[in-house]
């Protein structure tokens, strides 16, 4: 089911489908872009609510927000929008996991359980994140995901779509992350993990090539709440979409 | 016409296997190439090839904004057109430009571009380019989606101070500045001429249509690659109801003249290829960071095909980098000066364009090469030109400087006389 809510006077997209425990994600651009074999396993099993952030796929708004805190607020009043109450269950992944995290913080008792796979938000220079806003034109599907032909279908204009209205949404979701994680996807998450009260799973792709995995661990160490990280063979950065019945297995299992 | 000679200033003893051994020329480009004692001498050579052209009677010598990249060796355009507003006494100081957007506040702009005109008598336009995805985003750490809407506010701000007649408050969107208080304000009154470069922004096109500025296409790719921009660019003034004087209009093309053309290709061969082979090897991970090209803009280049085609093979480098491709391509217009005469009218005409930005040094060509390529230009070149466009056309956005009888002297000039 689709339905749009207003956040700052502005349309955002939101999906659900499932029964049982609902699980409110906001998901990283490639990934809102259609509906995957992840969201369906998940669906399985759950209630999956996918909200797509100002300026992802299907939702509009980034560009009148300047700040951490507008950006921080606007996820606040999308989840808000999409039906969350106290103590439900809040799922971030890659981009967006950086917000998600960042909920969490600004808002402890608001989140129940914290879900957050292969989240931005931290950064350390001894071993550093790859700059995700420069990579090779000819290498980057191969950085992003493992599985680089699901990654190159997952972006293609479905049929019957006009590729240029396709492409600027693609283009859009991207300028949205860079326009709250520039230039290094550091929010400064690491003075505010200490508040998340949340009991958290942090689920990570073995062969991420955008974050490293012992990110997780870094994560798991500053957040205050109960932390467990899986990590997931033959998963890379997006690994939703690279491992789709494994993160979902480890999404539910959470849950359960 | 106006003639304009623009630098550069390369570095020019990159290694022989700068492109197969090395990353990029810019943003990532090895500090360990560099030797600052060659930079000693490089900016002596360079800003004696700047005078000269003064000297030569160029209507106005320019100097540009890089970052990280070693062909452009002028983070501070603004400290170059200082010491030519002492040395120089005709030609206009071209500042092309400061990135309004990286500097915090940017009345820090409005200041120096100010105290440049009022040193050399009224002889600045005022540059303002959005800045290269290189410069201002990956180099200084600027936010690709936030850039165009922070230049905007950047040059509002600079347009108030100048002609502000009392302290005003500032409470932007960006910037907030209680005091707002330019010491002192630029010669020219109300403000010198504002001219912005750009690449093939359709918001720029249609920016400087709306504020009355000059727009200069600044392009490496010569003449024949420039056709879809100079025609979008015109089909913009139209549909604003603009006239098609062509003094709104500049553009830069690479010049060789010599006594013959094959004496220009001896002569020019060795720097033109210097410079489409390691001047523009850039990495181009860092040419296309997410919001720096606005949706509009997005969507038609999309749309078009050859700009789509033209794009695609500047990113991944597929430009020509050999003196026969360099040539049949018009990066570089060679010959001799009848030759280039008729190439640059033929050029100007078609494009509509009355003020040329000349690249006369380019690569690692010698002062002496350089000095050769300007003197025969302003000799032989120029006087088949000069009165293109100035009968039917009044050029509005040129410095108006103060007569010379007006002018304080520096003491060096002073002493000579």
């Amino acid at each position: 089911m689709e339905r749009t809510v207003d956040v700052n006077g502005r349309p955002c997209r939101i999906w659900e489908k499932g029964e049982g425990q609902t699980i409110y994600w906001l998901g990283s651009g490639p990934m809102l872009l259609r509906w995957t074999q992840f969201h369906e396993a998940v669906a399985q099993g759950a209630r999956l609510v996918a909200c797509s952030l100002p300026g992802y796929p299907g939702s509009m708004g980034h560009d009148i927000l300047d700040d951490h805190l507008s950006w921080c607020l606007a996820a606040r009043d999308l989840l808000d929008a999409a039906g969350f109450k106290q103590g439900d269950v809040l799922m971030g992944s890659s981009t967006a996991g950086a917000l998600a995290a960042d909920v969490a913080a600004m808002w402890p008792e608001w989140v129940g359980s914290l879900i957050l796979v292969a989240p931005f938000g931290l950064y350390a220079s001894d071993e550093p994140t790859r700059d995700m806003f420069a990579l090779h034109p000819a290498r980057a599907a191969g950085m992003i995901a493992a599985d680089t032909d699901a990654y190159k279908a997952q972006l293609a204009a479905p049929e019957g779509e006009e590729p240029v209205v396709w492409n600027i949404m693609v283009v859009r979701a991207n300028e949205a992350a860079a326009r709250f994680l520039w230039p290094m996807g550091d929010t400064r998450l690491n003075k505010r993990l200490g508040r998340v009260k949340a009991r958290t799973r942090l689920i990570w792709g073995e062969g991420d090539q955008i974050i490293p995995p012992s990110y997780g661990d870094r994560f798991a160490k500053a957040i205050a709440g109960e932390a467990s990280t899986v990590k997931i063979p033959g998963g890379g950065h997006l690994v939703e979409l690279d491992q789709p019945e494994a993160v979902a297995k480890a999404v539910l299992e959470f849950v359960a | 016409m106006r003639f304009m000679w623009f630098h550069l200033m390369p570095y020019k003893d990159l290694p022989t296997n700068f492109k197969q051994d090395h990353n990029s020329i810019w943003v990532d480009v090895d500090p360990k190439l560099m030797s600052p004692h060659r930079v000693h001498d490089y900016y002596n050579e360079f800003l004696d090839e700047l005078e000269y052209a003064d000297e030569c009677g160029f209507d106005a010598i320019c100097v540009n904004e890089h970052h990280g990249n070693a062909y452009g060796l002028m983070p501070s355009p603004n400290i170059m057109a200082a010491t030519l507003a002492r040395r120089t006494k005709n030609a206009a100081l071209c500042v092309m430009g400061a990135s309004l957007a990286l500097y915090n506040p940017p009345t820090r702009i409005a200041e120096e571009f100010a105290m440049i005109d009022c040193i050399s008598g009224g002889r600045l336009i005022a540059g303002f380019p959005v800045g290269t995805p290189m410069d201002t985003c990956y180099v200084y750490g600027q936010n690709p989606s936030m850039l165009r809407q922070r230049y905007l506010e950047a040059h509002d701000l600079i347009m108030k101070s100048w002609s502000a007649t009392e302290p005003f408050d500032f409470n932007g969107r960006f910037n907030q500045q209680r005091y707002v208080n330019v010491w002192p304000k630029p010669l020219q009154d109300p403000h010198p001429p504002v001219w912005v470069p750009g690449g093939g922004s359709v918001e720029t096109w249609a920016w400087c249509g709306e504020m009355d500025y000059v727009y200069s296409y600044v392009s490496y790719y010569g003449h024949v690659a420039a056709e879809a921009t100079m025609n979008g660019y015109w089909d913009e003034m139209a549909r604003q109801g603009k006239d098609r004087n062509p003094f709104r209009a500049g553009f830069l093309q690479f010049i060789g003249v010599a006594e013959t053309r094959e004496e220009a290709v001896k002569l020019y061969k060795e720097p033109a290829e210097f410079f489409y082979t390691n001047c523009l090897h850039v990495d181009p991970s860092y040419v296309m960071p997410p919001g720096y090209v606005t949706e509009a803009t997005a969507r038609m280049k999309m749309k078009s095909q050859v700009q789509a085609a033209a794009d695609r093979s500047q990113i991944l480098g597929s430009v020509k980098n050999d003196m026969e491709g360099i040539l049949a391509e018009g990066y570089v217009l060679i010959g001799s000066p009848d030759e280039v005469a008729d190439s640059l009218r033929k050029i100007a005409k078609k494009f509509n364009v009355g003020n040329l930005l000349l690249l006369l040094q380019f690569g690692n060509m010698s002062k002496d090469v350089a000095n050769y390529n300007t003197k025969l230009f302003a000799e032989k070149v120029m006087p088949q030109l000069r009165d293109l466009f100035e009968d039917e056309w009044e050029h509005k956005w040129w410095p108006k400087p103060l007569d010379q009888s007006m002018r304080t002297l520096p003491r060096t000039a002073m002493a000579a006389e």
